[in-house]
């Protein structure tokens, strides 16, 4: 099946890692453009968007890790330690907003940018000047929220979620900066999303049909499709907050007959889909990587994509479980309970294939292998303390308490983020041409995972418990459960140090990985010659004599 | 061995259009926040604008190069009907936020149902749509409404009519008759004109005599988000429209190939089936 290219020169720069060093040894032998810093700025290239768009996610991940840090600093101990609760709470917010519009969401456009392409047979993105300005909407975005640090009044301190009219009345100038650097990250989506939408469906090489799509582009289609659909509401309500706190209206006041309220509903239309957009594309991620090291074709190949589709669609009638103690009519918190518990069908329907997949398979354990297992487990987890609040009066108990803390990072940090770093270690082969060092790849893996649960499960106690989120003091009883979580944390931020030094070594050099690098691995972009050379695909492959391998 | 897809080499325009919008958003920021940089944001404006006007001609160019194929065609195809697509979700916020407004907020504040709770805060507060008097006497609401039986419908009279005249130019240029084609785009975009000068001319008088401003309470807060961002994409598609008559001018377009002037039209009509809902839902009910 394998179209036959001529071998190519590796490119150095071709990889997701370290921009610094890649741009020294820049190897201009197939290349007529622009050289240097101008390449990246003027590139239209997939792989390159796409490594662009993973190293900046991967700074990102940094920099909301240390915030994310400052914040288990703080909780170390009892009592005020080392920073002022308003700096604490600018730490919470910048954390989660840097953490979700930063680094997760670019890192899946990312490897959608690099794979999609290579796994429908297509030269490039439909739009590929479309695809770069995508990107560089990001820096822009990022840089901006990150300089409301150093304004007057200080960064937004009122949490991820910005709710009225705590950020309206009560939130700092810096406000409208946030606000905007929002707007730009999230035309940023929308156009990505746009892009990515338009590659699935008239990119693909002859003969390939929908079903016949690799998991991991049908989830980031669906993905693409809930991006197109919330992000405009997002863009709205907080085109809404802007105008409340520049304009004198009162959308969120209720003196002016505004509500409250309706920020949380505006807010959680858009939020709920928007935790799916996290997940999705890992679950495609795991959906490659399980069937490769199972040496299995994926169970239920049809049955996920319509899971996926479901869950999509069941995502835009759950918001309101966000919202069950704000006070709604009885009849509300019903139906949401019911269609929140709804989603935990398809969403068992995944795991029940990823397991029955590994049944019987012959398994072996490299570092992709290793964080998609763990990501099964783990998000399972993170499922069930879902389902616990999904429950509309135990939600009463929990709500705003460690326990929620809990369960979302369980879904995305050895969810959403371990898919990610899964997908990294095994595309890393066809991005470099080399295989990422083992060894260091399996204390990468074991340091995250102990250090990740060390950090993340005693939450689920100090929240039962009744310990509040976003404070930076807590009862004392509180205080071994914290003292654990900010041990585990620092372990687990030290531990991604590990990641840095893999990727940085894969690049350099390491074992030659040939073009099909996993033995059980089977979708287009292993056809291709590892590294992948620049342009693929020009001549797209004739796949209607491919028989498909998934059914 | 290149196919027939076009992969545009580099470009500019992507990397400084970015540059531009954060000059355009920070100036607008500095504005609101400091009160002063208005000259960063105007700076930042004209930026973006040029960037689009340069990236616009460089599509064109390659469009009449030949450089595009059947596939680039549905490629922008998609695009554009999903580009569409977020902008009707932009506008179903909006739409929400009305809807929930009248149905349960109001209703709420005045003592409606188990939140009856906030008639401790206004207990004399009435629940009345348009809202005439917000809850808060510190805030004042508008002391008479727009009728939608004048103005409203006059500007529904002009956008359903320029949707009709912009479907008969497109007819008429997929029939290779360029004439017509650019008679009737030009009607509609006189009607386009017509329809910003009126509501140019019912925000005078909502502000100046019926007191309907932004910080009039809700009813002026709804009004003036829908029908201030419906205005604002009818001037983006009138623009767009006046682009694809300059292009008609000089010759561009065929009979088969004007997805630019589809685009455009598929726009406007987007902007048209919205002022439906406006003018049914803001001004008549
Ligand atoms: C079986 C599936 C799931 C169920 C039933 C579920 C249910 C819930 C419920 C009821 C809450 C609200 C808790 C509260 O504030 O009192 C919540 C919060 C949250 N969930 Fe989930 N969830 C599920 C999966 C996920 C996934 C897959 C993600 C992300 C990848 C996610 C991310 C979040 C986040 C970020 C929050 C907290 C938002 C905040 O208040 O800051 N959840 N979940
Ligand atoms: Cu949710």
């Amino acid at each position: 099946m394998a179209p036959k290219l001529p071998p190519q020169h590796p490119l150095e720069h071709s990889t997701a890692t370290t921009a610094g060093q890649a741009h020294e040894h820049d190897d201009h032998h197939h290349y007529g453009g622009p050289g240097g810093i101008k390449r990246w700025l003027l590139t239209t290239n997939h792989k390159e968007i796409g490594s662009l768009y993973l190293i900046f996610s991967l700074s990102m991940f940094f920099i909301g890790g240390i915030f994310a840090l400052v914040v288990r600093a703080e909780l170390f101990q009892p009592g005020l330690q080392l920073v002022q609760p308003e700096f604490f709470n600018q730490m919470t917010t910048m954390h989660g907003l840097i953490m979700v519009f930063g680094a997760v969401m670019p890192a899946f456009v990312g490897l959608a940018n690099w794979m999609i392409p290579l796994q429908v047979g297509a030269p490039d993105m439909a739009l590929p000047r479309l695809n770069n300005f995508s990107f560089w909407l990001l820096p822009v975005a990022f840089g901006l929220l990150l300089s409301t640090l150093f304004m007057p009044g200080g960064a937004p301190n009122f949490g991820w979620t910005f709710y009225a009219p705590l950020s309206t009345d009560y939130g700092p100038p810096s406000t409208t900066f946030f606000i905007f650097s929002l707007h730009i990250a999230g035309i940023s989506s929308i156009l990505g999303a746009i892009n990515i939408i338009a590659t699935i469906l008239n990119m693909r090489a002859p003969g390939m049909r929908m079903m016949d799509m690799p998991l991991f582009v049908w989830t980031w289609l669906i993905t693409a499709f809930l991006l197109i659909a919330v992000m405009p509401v997002l863009a709205g309500v907080i085109t809404m907050m802007l105008m409340d706190i520049n304009f004198g209206t009162s959308f969120f006041d209720a003196g002016g007959g505004g509500d409250p309220v309706l920020f949380q509903h505006l807010f959680w239309f858009f939020g709920h889909p928007e935790v799916y957009i996290m997940i999705l594309p890992a679950f495609g991620i795991v959906s490659a990587i399980v069937p490769t090291f199972a040496r299995k074709p994926l169970f239920g190949y049809a049955s996920m994509v319509y899971a996926t589709a479901s869950i999509a669609i069941l995502s835009f009638l759950v918001w309101v479980h966000h919202m069950f103690v704000v006070g709604l009519p009885l009849a509300a918190e019903l139906f949401f309970m019911y269609t929140t518990m709804l989603i935990a069908v398809p969403t068992g329907v995944k795991v029940f294939n990823w397991v029955t997949t590994l049944f019987r398979g012959s398994i072996t354990f490299e570092t992709p292998m290793l964080f998609s297992l763990a990501f099964i487990v783990m998000f399972t987890i993170g499922g069930f303390s879902g389902l616990m609040l999904a429950i509309v009066p135990a939600d009463f108990q929990y709500h705003d308490t460690y326990f929620v803390v809990a369960h979302f990072h369980y879904v995305l940090v050895p969810g959403a983020i371990f898919a990610i770093i899964a997908g990294v270690y095994y595309w890393l082969p066809k991005w470099t041409g080399h295989y990422p060092d083992e060894r260091l790849g399996r204390w990468h893996f074991w340091l995250s995972v102990i250090g990740v649960n060390l950090t993340f499960f005693p939450m689920h106690f100090s929240g039962l418990a009744g310990m509040p989120r976003r404070i930076p003091d807590y009862a004392l009883q509180f205080a071994d459960f914290n003292m654990v979580s900010s041990l585990g944390g620092f372990l687990f931020g030290a531990s991604q140090l590990l990641f840095v030094a893999v990727l940085i070594k894969c690049v350099r050099g390491g074992e030659k990985a040939p073009a099909k690098a996993w033995e059980g691995a089977e979708d287009l972009e292993w056809s291709v010659p590892s590294p992948a050379p620049l342009h693929t695909f020009e001549t797209p492959p004739d796949m209607t004599s491919q028989a498909p391998q998934r059914h | 061995m290149s196919g027939s897809y076009y992969v545009p080499e580099t470009s500019k325009w992507p990397a400084l259009g970015s540059a531009a919008v954060g000059v355009m958003m920070i100036g607008l920021g500095v504005v609101l926040v400091h009160g002063v940089g208005s000259l960063i944001m105007a700076l930042g404006t004209v930026a973006v604008l040029a960037v689009m006007w340069f990236w616009f001609r460089d599509v064109v160019i390659e469009s009449r190069q030949g450089l595009y194929d059947a596939q680039m065609d549905r490629s922008f195809r998609w695009g554009m009907g999903w580009f569409i697509f977020s902008e009707i979700m932009f506008f179903a916020a909006f739409f929400g936020t009305l809807y929930y407004v009248r149905t349960f907020a109001l209703p709420w504040l005045d003592g409606e149902g188990a939140k009856g709770i906030a008639t401790l805060l206004w207990p004399d507060f009435t629940a009345s749509w348009p809202l005439m008097n917000p809850p808060d006497s510190s805030i004042s609401g508008p002391h008479d409404i727009v009728s939608p039986w004048q103005l409203p419908l006059v500007n529904t009279l002009f956008l359903v009519t320029s949707s009709i005249t912009l479907t008969v130019s497109h007819e008429a240029l997929k029939e290779g008759l360029r004439a017509t084609a650019r008679n009737w785009l030009i009607v509609t975009l006189v009607l386009g004109a017509c329809f910003l000068i009126v509501q140019g001319v019912e925000y005078y008088e909502a502000y100046t005599h019926y007191g309907i401003t932004l910080d009039a309470g809700i009813y002026g807060s709804t009004f003036f988000l829908l029908t201030g961002f419906h205005g604002f994409h009818v001037t983006i598609g009138v623009v767009t429209l006046a682009v694809m008559l300059a292009r008609i001018l000089k010759g561009h377009f065929s009979r088969d190939d004007h997805f630019a002037f589809e685009a455009g039209a598929w726009y406007w009509h987007f902007v048209d089936v919205v002022w439906i809902g406006l003018f049914l839902f803001v001004y008549v009910f």
